[in-house]
């Protein structure tokens, strides 16, 4: 059987605007991956756990707050230090042009704002994630 | 094997790698479950399944808290149907069991219902193995009851649970689904809805019909697991049924049985594959096909033809 792409979609901080995250879990499944979807509110720490126990390729956040400075690059140092050296992290929602570079300095593999086609999501992940041998 | 040794020594990493390689059906997997099989066969299985909107995902989240303020740590599976149109799937089980995430006496994983009939029964069965193998005192196997390979799927449990609400509309239809055979328990779910009373007796009319009076007859329990009502009362009939099966000589039986059932599996799927292979190398393969198309011949003649060679 072929290796399925796993993706967890998540959305850290309090915001409780979930539709783009929904839509892309949408359209992810549509793609053919399997997407564990967790629903609002959820902390860096249990975010980094659901990716360990579900051992998914990808984690895709979701965040409108502002918070993401503070809270993305948390999920990454978490899951870097539980050993998820592989796991593609991407984000998406309403993030300022100029914080993406300093995003990206953090150890997220791409940044989308609002308005990125979700085909354009697809195309950089089929393209980007690493599967185990 | 150093997957297999972390697993055993209960590592969460390697529990979530294991099952992963069992999912894709990764070359290592027959090899892992051959290390970690003695080890299994300790922890008390629940099936727990029912029909869409039953609260399934709730029921399963608060009965893992109540084996946890028992002191048993919980291993939890949750099956969900994938997409036969993309192969894609959306698995939210964990949107109602997410203050389980940081318990560390809690592995939860959620799954596809990907491959075959016999290939999703056959990654469940090992998921739970494996966490049985990782030192789970409970498993719990939640998944939408309908269709065969998931109530295959849920025989593979010491106890089913299966989970029924109140106006559904025609609730004997679900019962009717195959799912009354495999029930251990039946629990009311949502009991605080209008139809509580009929859906009871429906159930024990259902049970009546039976000929046989079978040693252990399902009890039929309420709950509101929102709310955490009846909780407990499950979890001690669950534990009351493990004490039966374990006091009447079933559990040998069940166990036997599944044991049974797997090897044949197995085999099946093995022959399978290799007759195919075979069969498929044979450069007089595409050439009957097309002779069939045309009629030329049949597919029953095919076969026999494909087999002799091998069978001889």
């Amino acid at each position: 059987m072929e290796n399925r792409i796993r993706v967890l979609v998540a959305k850290p901080g309090l915001d409780g605007h979930d539709r783009g995250a929904k839509v892309i879990a949408r359209a992810l499944r549509d793609a053919g991956f399997e997407v564990i979807y967790t629903g609002l509110r959820q902390t860096p720490e249990q975010i980094s756990e659901i990716a360990l126990q579900e051992d998914v390729n990808v984690v895709a956040l979701s965040l409108l707050s502002g918070a993401h400075n503070t809270l993305f690059p948390k999920v990454v140092a978490l899951l870097r230090l539980k050993g998820l050296d592989d796991v593609l992290v991407i984000g998406g929602g309403v993030i300022p042009s100029e914080d993406i570079p300093f995003l990206k300095a953090q150890g997220m593999a791409e940044v989308f704002t609002s308005g990125t086609p979700t085909a354009q999501v697809i195309d950089f992940i089929k393209m980007h994630v690493k599967q185990p041998e | 094997m150093k997957l297999a040794e972390n697993v055993l020594a209960g590592t969460r990493i390697a529990i979530a790698r294991a099952i992963t390689k069992i999912e894709n059906e990764h070359e290592d997997a027959p090899e892992l479950m051959r290390l970690l099989y003695p080890h299994t066969g300790k922890a008390q299985v629940i099936g727990i399944t029912g029909p869409p909107g039953a609260g399934k995902s709730t029921l399963t989240d608060k009965l893992a808290k109540e084996f946890r303020r028992r002191g048993k740590t919980v291993g939890i599976i949750a099956v969900d149907p994938i997409s036969p149109f993309s192969g894609g799937a959306i698995l939210g089980d964990r949107i109602r069991m997410l203050d389980l995430t940081l318990d560390p006496g809690v592995f939860m994983r959620s799954m596809g219902t990907r491959g075959s009939l016999g290939g999703l029964s056959r990654a469940t069965g090992n998921a739970v193995k494996i966490l049985d193998a990782a030192g789970m005192d409970i498993i719990i196997v939640e998944t939408v009851g309908v269709g065969q390979s998931e109530v295959d799927i849920v025989k593979a449990a010491d106890t089913v649970v299966v989970v029924l609400v109140p106006g559904l509309g025609d609730d004997i239809q679900a019962i009717k689904a195959g799912i009354l055979e495999i029930a251990d328990v039946f629990n009311i779910n949502k009991a605080d809805h209008e139809g509580v009373e009929r859906l009871n007796i429906e159930i024990a009319m259902m049970l009546d019909l039976n000929v046989e009076k079978p040693a252990w007859r399902p009890p039929v329990l309420r709950t509101v697991a929102a709310e955490n009502a009846g909780i407990s009362a499950l979890a001690d009939t669950i534990d009351k049924h493990m004490t039966y099966l374990r006091e009447s000589g079933q559990l040998t039986a069940r166990r036997t049985a599944r044991a049974r059932f797997e090897i044949l599996e197995l085999l099946q799927e093995t022959v399978r594959q290799h007759i195919l292979g075979l069969v498929q190398e044979e450069e007089t393969f595409e050439h009957l096909v097309t002779q069939a198309a045309e009629r030329k011949t049949d597919p029953y003649t095919v076969v026999q033809t494909l087999l002799a060679p091998i069978l001889e």
